[in-house]
């Protein structure tokens, strides 16, 4: 029996609930259970050696080892990079501390799958402009740098990668509290007694990780080996599932590797985020004050000047010297040719973006999708993040769960989901459309969204909906006069953290593309394949001008509204 | 008197915590009712289930005759269609809204035309002392302001019941003072009826017309007129909530009632009642202290100077009591003890209670008295 009374808040309720469900349950579950399903299911029963038998082909098993090496390098590599680098920006005299900071911060923005093409340009055994400089004028019979290599692979997602552990690290040097290290140095220790005693251990969570984000990302990471593997045979776990399914067109064999793969991928990233959080939750031995300090600062005095040419060296080599050869080459009449005046033009840009159909569909692709998927994923996020922060209904651990998934489902791994369910296994068909793209993009940003509309939900009290309520609000009017207005902060920085990070996306794009439905990084990644380097190099340019100026404008925007 | 509020039988429970069982209430047309009891009693969950945040689990609860939750009946109105004005602890005054729409909002919800509204806007907020400000966003105000924001909004519906949870607990002290006596002079002013939830007792002596204080359990011990609370106790645990108690230890040893472990018979009113062990109630106001006549003798054990009034610590056969003198009536009187003096002291008034129902008020209470006592 239920009452005129009861009704409204109990449907609006529903209807929400309801459709948070089934939003994450078709978008993000039903693709990952796919993936499992196809991986240990066969012909209808339950097959553990067939998994195994996977595993052990050779060429499989070498990607599993290929993505632990790279990972594993790539991280100690970024480990004592971000670490190092933080160090110096925050605790000692270094010159132009700010500006360096800002600076180690911009391979965030960068795709790294731009920044490996640069590097290929730059020391490709024969080609590479640095090797080819060496051999020309020092009279090297062989290139002084391979960069198709473990190695140059490695070094290359250093690059990329170590700001994940230079943030974490510089945050816990700047908010920890300074008296932990006054109160050792008055009680008689040394410096480097202090900084081994005392810092390194209270930044250690920190350092962890960051070095843990590092590994997970590396592991399914696409791009730079993606670039810098496959002259060489090189294939990690991502290269070779998109190699597979590339090249026989969905058979079923290839689909299996593929799931098979992807499990496996899902499983070690779901060790590496279980591991963090352990670390994290025991690492905050509430050293951090929330408050900023004027920590002590070492000084270098004779070290002041060399290290700082070291940092400059390193920002300009790493940062600088990439990003020129990318809009050099673009510039250039044919690949190969010498940086001289009358062999640089800007016929390219001009062309790609107005005559060339492949780069221009790539742009529009782009533009569209990430518009589209991160007004989507803002709505539903904000309307899932209600239903998880403010609602008091069972089961809502499991849309939590659901929604945070993707944080820790690889790129690769949604977009096979994401064929397996969506190419008319189950009644609809999306592959070669664009629409296969949108869905796999929502998955994958949701959890974006969930965290940055969770958060600005936190901060609305619910007293603030109690009283629009007391006042003769429905439950929808509260929602549209009280919370929405409240939480467009989130929702707008939700927008942004997706459209931003969809305009460079390569790893999910790279599976689903069809002829017609390239996006920008899709369009920089087969130009460069077929060898159009000159054009996939002015593309990759105008990548970067567009991210760079996009984020800039963000920071400025956002960073405003802060303040007012 | 008419009932505006009747709560018949109300049981709520979270999970295996049962915080109302059987709870009966009710709360005239035109009074300033408080609830008061110690943090954690149920009060609020009481008030978030007269406005219909909560929905009982048994019980029915009607507000000017019309029934607004019955879960027997499937019965449970929203809070929207309660007509109610609500203030909250935290304010929850919208920050995005400047006061005047803040303000406004109730009546733009009943779609009232714009000169009505800004007449009735103006006229609230000018009876909250905050003319001039309507122009103004929340966080440009302080938080006595954002509460007369809040109150000003409260009103604005002309709200038969006007409920208020804990609304003086985030201000400071003197503001606080402030408020209680306004508060209660717009509630004179507009013959609304005022439910007000609280922990503070001081308050709730001020403002309420009636009262009723709950324990750590939720149950109601004792409703009635502050002057019955105070001066009527119907238990030890409504006696030691409502301010500094001493409870003296009297032991009945055939039909002689001995203070302490020593030997000094009381000398006033006997307690009515077989029981062995009992309780004399008071409070330092109510204990005379003297160096002779008719009392027991005890030994100041410890003298402060609080200015205003003395404070002494006095032991009687093993049993210490808080005592206070006026300073300058001691002066005069030749009262001003020092630590380890003999002394007299005698009572204006006491109250009888068997040491077992004591025992248990005061085990209850134990755990949850923090900022209960003056």
């Amino acid at each position: 029996m239920s009452s005129l009374g009861k009704k409204p808040g109990f449907g609006v309720a529903q209807v929400i609930l309801f459709l948070s469900v089934a939003i994450l349950v078709v978008v993000v579950a039903v693709p990952v259970l796919l993936i499992f399903f196809n991986a240990f299911w066969v012909n209808g029963s339950f097959n553990i050696r067939d998994v195994a038998r996977i595993i052990s082909e050779p060429d499989t098993w070498q990607a599993l080892v290929n993505s632990l090496i790279i990972a594993a390098g790539t991280t100690i590599g970024s480990t004592i990079v971000g670490t190092f680098f933080a160090w110096l920006v925050t605790r000692t005299d270094l010159p132009c501390k700010r500006f360096m900071k800002g600076m180690f911060l911009v391979p965030f923005m960068l795709p790294s799958f731009i920044g490996a093409m640069a590097w290929k340009m730059l020391l490709s055994p024969r080609a590479g402009f640095i090797n080819r400089f060496f051999m020309l004028h020092f009279g090297l019979s062989g290139p002084i740098f391979n960069i198709y290599s473990y190695a140059g692979i490695m070094l290359v997602e250093v690059m990329y990668l170590f700001p994940f552990v230079f943030i974490q690290v510089c945050g816990a040097l700047e908010r920890m509290d300074p008296t932990l290290e006054e109160s050792a140095r008055i009680s008689g220790a040394g410096l480097f007694t202090i900084t081994r005693k005392i810092t390194i251990p209270l930044v250690l969570p920190s350092i962890l990780s960051g070095a843990l984000l590092i590994m997970l990302y590396s592991m399914a990471h696409f791009g730079t080996v993606a670039v810098l593997g496959i002259e060489n045979g090189i294939f990690n776990i991502p290269t070779l599932i998109y190699q597979r399914i590339h090249q026989s067109a969905g058979s079923f064999a290839s689909i299996r590797t593929g799931t098979v793969l992807a499990a496996i991928l899902v499983a070690a990233a779901a060790l590496i985020l279980w591991l963090q959080g352990k670390i994290l939750s025991r690492g905050h031995y509430q050293i951090i004050a929330g408050k900023s300090f004027r920590p002590m600062e070492l000084k270098l005095r004779a070290l002041r000047m060399p290290l700082f040419l070291f940092c400059a060296a390193y920002i300009g080599f790493t940062i600088v010297l990439p990003t020129v050869v990318i809009f050099l080459v673009g510039g250039l009449k044919t690949y190969g040719l010498p940086f001289t005046w009358e062999n640089l033009s800007l016929d390219n840009y001009k062309f790609i973006l107005s005559a060339y159909k492949v780069t221009r569909d790539a742009i529009w692709n782009s533009v569209t999708l990430g518009f589209s998927a991160a007004v989507i994923t803002m709505f539903a996020g904000v309307m899932i993040s209600y239903v998880i922060v403010k609602m008091k209904v069972r089961g809502k651990g499991i849309l939590e769960f659901l929604g945070m998934l993707p944080f820790s489902v690889p790129g690769s791994v949604i977009a096979l989901g994401v064929i397996l369910a969506w190419s008319g296994r189950y009644g609809v068909n999306l592959y070669n459309t664009v629409w296969i793209i949108l869905v796999a993009y929502i998955a994958r940003y949701m959890a974006f969204s969930l965290r940055a509309n969770s958060a600005a939900l936190e901060q609305v009290h619910d007293s603030l909906v109690e009283a629009a309520r007391v006042c003769g609000a429905t439950m929808w009017q509260a929602l549209r006069d009280v919370v929405l207005p409240l939480v467009r902060p989130g929702m707008l920085a939700a927008f942004f953290l997706i459209f931003l990070p969809s305009l460079r996306e390569l790893t999910v794009s790279i599976m689903l593309y069809a002829p017609t439905t390239r996006t920008i990084g899709v369009a920089i990644y087969t130009l460069n394949e077929d060898g159009e380097t000159v054009r996939s190099a002015a593309l990759a340019g105008i990548a970067l001008i567009i991210i760079v100026a996009g984020q800039l404008l963000v920071e400025r925007f956002l960073g405003k509204k802060a303040q007012g | 008197m008419e009932e505006l509020i009747q709560i018949e039988g109300v049981a709520k429970s979270y999970g295996a915590h049962r915080v109302h069982k059987e709870l009966t209430l009710s709360i005239h047309r035109g009074e300033c009712f408080t609830l008061l009891g110690p943090s954690g009693c149920g009060k609020t969950v009481l008030l978030r289930l007269i406005a219909g945040f909560e929905s009982p689990d048994a019980g029915v609860i009607r507000i000017g005759g019309v029934v607004v939750s019955d879960p027997a009946a499937g019965v449970n109105l929203p809070p929207d269609s309660r007509s109610l004005g609500m203030v909250f602890q935290d304010y929850a005054v919208w920050p995005h809204m400047t006061v005047f729409d803040n303000v406004a909002y109730p009546l733009k919800l009943m779609k009232k035309s714009r000169q009505e509204l800004t007449a009735s806007v103006m006229e609230a907020v000018g009876m909250v002392g905050m003319k001039g400000l309507e122009k103004r966003l929340p966080s440009e105000l302080s938080g006595g302001q954002q509460q007369r924001v809040a109150l000003a909004r409260a009103l604005i519906a002309k709200p038969s019941l006007l409920l208020l949870d804990e609304p003086l607990t985030n201000l400071d002290a003197n503001l606080r003072e402030e408020m209680r006596f306004e508060i209660k002079e717009l509630q004179r002013k507009l013959e609304t009826t005022v439910l007000y939830v609280t922990h503070d007792q001081e308050v709730a002596l001020a403002i309420s017309d009636r009262l009723a204080v709950m324990d750590e359990r939720g149950k109601i011990r004792q409703t009635g007129t502050p002057w019955e609370i105070f001066e009527r106790p119907a238990d030890p645990f409504v006696f030691n909530f409502m301010g500094v108690a001493n409870f003296l230890p009297v032991r009945n040893e055939e039909g002689k009632y001995l203070v302490g472990n020593g030997s000094q018979p009381i000398p006033w009113e006997k307690p009515e009642g077989g029981a062995k062990d009992w309780a004399a109630a008071f409070r330092p106001s109510d204990v005379k202290i003297g160096r002779g006549g008719e009392g027991l003798r005890g030994a100041v054990r410890r003298a402060s100077f609080l200015g205003a009034v003395m404070d002494y610590l006095v032991d009687v056969d093993g049993a210490s009591l808080r005592v206070s003198a006026e300073t300058h009536e001691a002066i005069a009187e030749g009262l001003m003890f020092e630590d380890g003096e003999d002394c007299i002291v005698s009572f204006r008034g006491l109250h009888w209670f068997e040491a077992e129902k004591l025992r248990e008020a005061l085990t209850a209470s134990a755990h949850n008295n923090e900022g209960v006592r003056a």
